[in-house]
């Protein structure tokens, strides 16, 4: 079974601190890791593997220091890594990022699985993913939380829901994206390690990819940022004390004085 | 301080730390309380190959040597000194098969070993037989392609929980020390039951029982290089896992210190933390020194041991007192530090100080440790 991680190197850092003039998040002095829901597709890739036989490949796009991520994925059980890297790709949306990384999916070829993390705990629009999947062509499922069944055809898996979940069943390949209920990553073993280091993780540019060169980028990119900001923290609410008719009676009060 | 370690092993202290600091600091006050085996602990460490660290390559092991058991004792031993001894004491179990087994023995146990399938333990403590091993009554009695073994090991560390022991019994009561051997049991061997789990002041995560040997049979095949080798085997044992208790020691002062020193800066008194005052800052001064210093010299026997050097009992005896005295000390003063709070048992520093006491009994007590250097220190002066 071939199976392609999809991953993404994010700041090591929830406080994310945006530029408040061009709208992007500043990266500078923040050390990158890989987005933490993306450990968990690489631990269901590897255990896939355990399970099924074949090979992980982790794919990445961004700039070159990505490769630590590729590396570091490599010292977790992936057989090998490919970073998508090019000037031509930057400012890319999720439309242009999907679009990137579906191209470089076709490159790879042969496989029947892709795992994505449910989100990027950046950006954390949960369409990237979903995206690879439509420029595939592929079913997809979102939210899995545990592949029930899989062999070369199809999968039975369960998809987390606010309620409980759903099982559905794919033909592959498809694209999953994995909830970190799914799994507890493992922690890198010393042969992993060694492995990575000496890991050379393939490097491919706009020009290795079959792709069309007004689709990459900020040019093809039709999302336009307006305005980032933080929303103000919600102030505490009043507490109402008092036997129950003099609360009611407050309550009232209060509640006529607003527009509902 | 900066030691120069090698890539490689850079690249073993910092998943050690991270597991230690990740898996095992979380769970270390849970262990203590519980006084359960880590075994989820001692499957991460496994599947991270730690194990092997110290072993050859030919064995499955990472090629490296006692400085790398080392790295990976201290680290472990600074979030919890009970659980790294599921580590260190597979270590010293496995020493007599690593440094006077037969090729036979350690292609059929070192690959387990390193890949952490199996703990392993060493027996050489009895009732009537502690800083004077010489004392002990287990026998080994040869019969046909077989030893029977009877007597009673007391205090072994991962006992039950390991697989293979290292066993030190007397196959010859004629000739006193010269007259023991070294053996491997396998757990499960008839005639081999454990104690009951003794309760401990400290390292309350490991596993301490007797080992039993009631007519229990092993095949011949199982002595370690020849009769009469056994005390031998265990003195040279010894002498290589001295700098791990002695590493077990840095790891618990260190791990005592990193809260003392957290502590200080957060606690308000007179209204400032009372890290600004002189009185805790030439405590904490001392501490880290002493802590340098210990580890410097651990590090040095280590380094030692693996270039092949054939004498250490008293450098070795010398890593393992000064670490342990200095652990003592330090976890002491971190206690200390933190008052009321680090007498309490929520908070982990009264576990460290606990801990550390036995580094300064097991593995030679430090008087043992104070003899072994001043014998070699009045034979070093004979010879000149």
């Amino acid at each position: 079974m071939n199976i392609i991680v999809c991953i993404k190197q994010v700041p090591n850092t929830t406080d994310v601190r945006i530029d408040p003039v061009t709208n992007t998040l500043i990266r500078d002095g923040v050390e990158s890791v890989i987005n933490p829901f993306d450990a968990y597709a690489i631990e269901e890739a590897v255990r896939l593997k355990e399970r099924c036989g074949g090979k992980v490949t982790a794919l990445t796009m961004g700039p070159p220091q990505a490769e630590n991520a590729l590396k570091e994925a490599i010292s977790l059980g992936c057989d090998e890594g490919i970073l998508v890297s090019d000037r031509k790709f930057a400012g890319s949306d999720t439309w242009a990022t999907s679009y990137t990384l579906a191209a470089a999916i076709k490159k790879i070829g042969d496989y029947d699985v892709i795992l994505c993390g449910k989100q990027a705990s950046d950006g954390d629009t949960a369409q990237v993913g979903p995206g690879i999947s439509a420029h595939l062509d592929i079913p997809q499922v979102t939210y899995v939380k545990k592949i029930r069944e899989i062999d070369e055809k199809t999968a039975k898996v369960e998809r987390m829901t606010e309620e409980g979940y759903d099982v559905v069943e794919t033909p592959l390949p498809c694209l999953l994206t994995v909830v970190k209920e799914i799994n507890t990553p493992r922690m890198p073993s010393l042969k992993g390690l060694m492995r990575a280091k000496a890991a050379k993780p393939l490097k491919w540019t706009a020009d290795d990819l079959e792709a069309d060169p007004a689709a990459l980028g900020l040019d093809g990119s039709p999302t336009r940022v307006v305005k980032i900001f933080t929303p103000e923290t919600r102030k505490g609410g009043e507490l109402i004390s008092g036997s129950s008719a003099e609360v009611a009676k407050e309550l009232a009060e209060l509640l006529k004085g607003e527009v509902i | 301080m900066d030691y120069l370690l090698t890539e490689q092993q850079t690249m073993i202290r910092d998943l050690a730390r991270k597991i230690a600091q990740e898996k095992i600091k979380p769970v270390a006050a849970h262990y203590d309380e519980t006084e359960e085996f880590a075994w989820p602990i001692m499957k991460i460490l496994a599947d991270s190959d730690l194990f092997g660290v110290y072993l050859p390559e030919q064995y499955g092991g990472l090629g490296g040597g006692i400085m790398d058991m080392c790295l990976v004792t201290e680290e472990l031993s600074r979030a919890c000194g009970g659980i790294a001894l599921g580590y260190a004491g597979t270590g010293l179990g496995t020493l007599p098969i690593l440094l006077h087994g037969s090729e036979e023995q350690k292609k059929k146990y070192l690959p387990d070993i390193a890949k952490g399938k199996r703990l392993a333990a060493f027996c050489l403590t009895e009732a009537e037989a502690g800083s004077d091993a010489g004392a002990m009554r287990t026998s080994a009695r040869k019969e046909g392609d077989k030893y029977i073994l009877n007597g009673t090991k007391q205090w072994i560390t991962n006992a039950g929980e390991a697989e293979i022991y290292t066993v030190i019994a007397i196959t010859d009561k004629t000739k006193g020390i010269r007259g023991a051997s070294a053996f491997i049991v396998e757990k499960g061997a008839k005639g081999m039951e454990f104690g009951k789990k003794e309760k401990k002041m400290g390292i309350r995560a490991s596993a301490t029982r007797e080992v039993i040997f009631t007519d229990c049979e092993i095949p011949a095949a199982n002595l370690i290089s020849k009769e009469g080798m056994g005390f031998i085997v265990a003195l040279k044992t010894l002498d290589t896992s001295r700098p791990g208790v002695a590493s077990q020691a840095v790891g618990i002062a260190q791990g005592a210190l990193d809260c003392a020193l957290d502590y200080s800066r957060t606690r308000v008194q007179f209204g400032q933390p009372i890290s600004s005052f002189q009185a805790i800052q030439h405590m904490l001064a001392d501490m880290a020194t002493q802590l340098e210093a210990a580890r410097a010299l651990t590090y040095a026997t280590a380094r030692m041991s693996d270039s092949g050097a054939k004498a250490m009992s008293k450098d070795s005896a010398m890593s393992k007192l000064f670490a342990s005295e200095m652990a003592m000390k330090v976890t002491t003063d971190a206690v200390q530090i933190m008052g009321g709070y680090g007498y309490m048992r929520d908070y982990p520093a009264e576990k460290f100080m606990r801990d550390a006491k036995i580094t300064q009994i097991y593995e030679g007590t430090s008087q043992i440790q104070r003899n072994v250097i001043a014998a070699n220190l009045i034979k070093e002066t004979l010879k000149k």
